[in-house]
């Protein structure tokens, strides 16, 4: 299946947007409604970073989300020009620490990688910053019920 | 735009929140006026009703975890009801069942303040 791609401005209003395109394309590839609504999550959480930390809630940044399904894995590129992120920096949450700080920040990254099978970063300062997220997508014969 | 609203209601010392739609980044700021002014009027004791919402990001979990301290500074809480197994799920692999009580219904978290009177 060919590469899909949105390109959005860096508006939280505009994430429902990004979902309902990520949705349209996994139910045309007919993938499992609990898998595709963890990549739709995902997708959501990597693009509200962009939109807080990257763009610092400037809505004029642009993110490009690519919808690239292979028959084993569906990967999604998300790519933004703004600010580099180092999720090496963001420590796994602890909600009892986060309960006695009143930190609510670092939940999305941890639920990124916790709903897909790999989580990577990519930066040019300068230029580009990239995630690339991916789900395995192949149903195993062998072990089908 | 996603679609997302809310209602409260008074049953006596409870407020209930009714959640309706998507709770993202966008949305977030919604129910967070919603936690501003109930505990401007200081009614600590809260019951969020999740029957009918049909997502929620991180975002709408921070809240929770934004007002939690100071409902219970109230000598109030937040209890949560009614999710989905797919809204249940995204508090789960956050831990929240730890730090958060989570019934059935609605009528089940309000019964829980009256027991604890």
């Amino acid at each position: 299946m060919k590469t899909k791609t949105l390109k959005v401005k860096s508006k939280t209003e505009n994430l429902s947007q990004i979902r309902d395109f990520v949705s349209s394309v996994t139910s045309e590839l007919k993938i499992p409604k609990d898998i595709s609504e963890n990549i739709i999550l995902a997708v959501d959480e990597a693009c509200t970073n962009i939109i807080k930390h990257a763009y610092n809630y400037s809505p004029d940044g642009e993110i490009l989300v690519k919808l690239k399904p292979t028959k084993t894995k569906f990967v999604v590129s998300i790519m933004d020009n703004g600010i580099t992120f180092q999720p090496d920096k963001i420590p796994e949450p602890d909600l009892q620490k986060y309960y006695r700080q009143r930190r609510v920040g670092g939940l999305g990254i941890y639920l990124m990688k916790t709903l897909m099978d790999e989580v990577k970063y990519t930066s040019k300062p300068g230029q580009y910053n990239e995630v690339l997220l991916s789900k395995n997508i192949r149903v195993a014969q062998s072990n089908a019920r | 735009m996603a679609e997302f609203s809310t209602s409260i209601k008074d049953k006596g010392e409870v407020s209930i929140i009714n959640l309706k739609g998507y709770l993202d980044a966008h949305t977030a700021p919604i129910l967070e006026n919603n936690f501003v002014d109930l505990i401007d009027k200081s009614r600590f004791k809260i019951v969020v009703d999740f029957r009918d919402l049909a997502y929620i990001s991180s975002a709408g979990l921070g809240v929770f975890m934004a007002f939690i301290e100071k409902v219970r500074d109230g000598k109030g809480d937040i209890k949560l009801a009614g999710m989905n197994d797919k809204v249940y799920n995204i508090f789960d692999l956050l831990g929240f069942p730890l730090l958060y009580e989570i019934f059935n219904s609605e009528d089940e978290a309000i019964k829980k303040f009256a027991e604890n009177r």
